[in-house]
């Protein structure tokens, strides 16, 4: 079977072990010295397109929209071993909700060209809305399927593909070229090996600006994201909470009100 | 962005998810929430049903009270197709632009609604919590985000129709009155020539093993502070002792202690049993928009400052390495 060009989207989010913070005045989030990561299901979806390739033959190429501080995490996707990436990163892109982060992409994808498969992962940790995928989809005109959790050669123009559903799976075929977006479930994502760190610094890695791209200036950042955060407001659950020690006492009064609340 | 799109009435419509022919449950959650909005605006509230010998599924909708059904019946829309449904939408929406598009956030829901707005060119909001509407028209989608105690409200002000997806589980669910029916259904005939390069081959429904985390009465839900897999057995052994389930945070799953489908909150399961325990778990908003309608809360933490304190009736303050075992032996006891 013909070998497959894979662009694997990996979205570099900051890694929600260091906590977040908010800054209420330009309603973004303090990125500061938060440590920066490869999105944990773009790795899902890496090893997805790394495991093709070794099938298939082929290549694999990353695409990230970011600030210039994602190269690093581009390297770390070429020690994986992709075999190239792009960093689209422009100021203009600031801002960008997920109509216009999935533009950008798609331009991107353009640029890079002569493509069989768009991976991405199902979501993101940090806006996790589980959008871009089938948006970069539609930019492009490609089919999607969102949630995989198997992919197989179908034959030389369409893919297998099992998908998540409430009730179990669903199992589906899609005609290439085509956009899917990867579950955890997948595959469990390689370690990075030493060859892999010493090979990536010499693969290519561009960085590209809006010029570079042909990006409608209109439909980037904030101007070509539709939706805006109006507002940021604190919400509180609060119940008449009794607070006690853990002492022998307290745990006699809480089988006490289980009791009293039918629940043993 | 200039206020592009597409001039819109006042309706609210609801996307009618529907599988083996039957409505996802989340259709009728929708139902009150778009009820409400459509009335403050003045409009009516619509249904689109996309499937294939759904004539009863039409019916039903009538009978929870929906002015207008959208009907589009034809054999290849028997499942959801991400091929066909978002580009069927797009026409009907075209035709008749309403102010508002709510679609459950389903696996199917989460396919359709970024692709329909990304045909649109209209804004998309993931996975909300509540709604309203202002004085513009504009929905306010309220989400959960950026840790803490913070709800974020989105809306698109410039671009019609809005389009959201909702967390199922939030809102309750409309029940039918068979002789309320006072509607419409408005047969839509499916045109659509060309490739579908999307082929559904076979559907596999799974039996879940245990019990279901939204249908147990009790839940007994774990976080980062259980510290490792055998703590996580203590966990469990007190969710069986009460008859209950298992839930976790996000970091418990991350952990490799607990399944995802375990995951309570902004993006795991929605759950309202009579009573929540929740060991070693800090407190914040997107696990706790998950356990809200909880009759009762209790909470196990060694910090007294956790903010899961403020939303518990009952919290004990201390190791759950000491605390959880006393439990378990108390309520032996108690049940003997
Ligand atoms: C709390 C919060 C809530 C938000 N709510 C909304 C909302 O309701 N509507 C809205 O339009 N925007 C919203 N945003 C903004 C949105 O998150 C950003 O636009 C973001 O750039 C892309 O969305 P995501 O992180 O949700 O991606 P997801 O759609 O969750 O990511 C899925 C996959 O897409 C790929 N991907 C995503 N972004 C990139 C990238 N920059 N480079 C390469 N690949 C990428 C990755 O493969 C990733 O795994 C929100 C942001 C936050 C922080
Ligand atoms: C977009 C987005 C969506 C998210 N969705 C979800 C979601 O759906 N569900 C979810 O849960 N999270 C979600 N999260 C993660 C969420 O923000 C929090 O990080 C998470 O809920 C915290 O989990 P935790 O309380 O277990 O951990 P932590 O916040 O680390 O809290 C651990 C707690 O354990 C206590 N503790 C430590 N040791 C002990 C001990 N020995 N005995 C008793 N107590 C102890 C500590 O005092 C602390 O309060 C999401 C995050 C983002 C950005």
């Amino acid at each position: 079977m013909k070998p497959l060009h894979i662009i694997v989207c990996v979205k570099p989010v900051p890694d929600f072990r260091s906590p977040v913070e908010f800054d209420q005045k330009t309603k973004t989030v303090k990125r500061g010295n938060v440590a920066t990561v490869i999105n944990p299901l773009d790795k899902n979806a890496l090893e997805a397109a790394l495991q093709l390739k070794e099938s298939f033959g082929g290549k694999v190429t990353a695409l990230s929209m970011a600030p210039p501080f994602a190269e690093s995490v581009l390297r770390e996707v070429l020690a994986f071993g992709a075999d190239e990436a792009f960093l689209l990163s422009d100021p203009a892109f600031a801002g960008s909700d997920t109509l216009a982060t999935a533009y950008v992409l798609a331009q991107g994808v353009k640029k890079i060209r002569d493509f069989d498969l768009v991976i991405t992962g199902a979501a993101s940790t940090d806006g996790n809305t589980a959008q871009v995928g089938p948006q970069v989809a539609e930019h492009l005109g490609l089919p999607h399927a969102s949630f995989v959790t198997q992919v197989k050669r179908h034959s030389e123009h369409s893919l297998e593909l099992t998908l998540k559903t409430e009730e179990g799976t669903i199992l589906a075929e899609i005609d290439l070229p085509a956009l899917i977006t990867v579950s955890r479930e997948i595959n469990e994502p390689r370690t990075l090996g030493l060859f892999g760190i010493a090979a990536a610094a010499a693969k290519p890695l561009h960085i590209l600006g809006s010029s570079d791209l042909e990006v409608d200036p209109e439909r980037v950042g904030e101007k070509g994201s539709p939706t805006r955060i109006a507002d940021i407001r604190e919400v509180s659950f609060a119940r008449k909470s009794e607070l006690h020690e853990g002492t022998p006492e307290a745990i006699s009064l809480l089988v006490k009100k289980f009791r009293e609340w039918g629940v043993i | 962005m200039d206020n592009q799109g597409l001039k819109a009435s006042s309706d609210i419509w609801v996307f009618a998810e529907q599988k083996n022919k039957r409505l996802a449950g989340v259709v009728y959650e929708l139902l009150a929430p778009g009820r409400r909005l459509s009335d403050k605006l003045g409009g009516s509230l619509a249904s689109v049903l996309i499937g294939y010998d759904v004539s009863d599924l039409a019916e039903e909708l009538l009978a929870c009270g929906v002015d207008v059904v959208y009907k589009v019946d034809a054999p290849p829309l028997a499942h959801y197709n991400s091929w066909l449904y978002p580009r069927i939408l797009e026409k009907l929406v075209k035709e008749n632009p309403p102010n508002s598009l709510l679609i459950g956030a389903t696996y199917a829901g989460m396919s359709l609604a970024p692709a329909l707005a990304a045909r649109l060119g209209v804004g998309c909001s993931a996975h909300c919590v509540n709604l309203d509407v202002d004085d513009h028209g504009n929905l306010l989608q309220y989400v959960p985000g950026f840790g803490g105690s913070l709800m974020a409200i989105i809306i698109s002000p410039y671009s019609r129709p809005q389009i959201a997806t909702i967390k199922q589980g939030v809102f309750t669910k409309t029940e039918s009155k068979p002789g309320i029916k006072k509607g419409m259904i408005r047969e839509v005939a499916f045109e659509f020539t060309g490739p579908i390069p999307v082929k559904v081959l076979e559907i596999k429904q799974e039996k879940h093993a245990g019990m279901p985390l939204e249908k147990a009465k009790v839940v007994v839900a774990g976080g980062a502070g259980v510290g490792s897999k055998e703590g996580w057995a203590k966990i469990e052994e007190l969710a069986a002792l009460m008859g209950g389930a298992v839930g976790a945070t996000r970091p418990a799953v991350d952990e490799g202690w607990a399944k995802e489908s375990q995951m309570i909150g902004q993006s795991g399961k929605t759950v309202r049993p009579e009573l929540y325990i929740g060991v070693g778990i800090s407190g914040d908003i997107q696990h706790t928009v998950g356990i809200q309608d909880a009759q009762k809360i209790v909470a196990i933490n060694n910090n007294p400052k956790a903010p899961i304190f403020k939303m518990a009736d009952y919290g004990i303050v201390g190791d759950y390495k000491e605390i959880v075992p006393l439990l378990i032996e108390a309520i032996a006891q108690e049940k003997n």
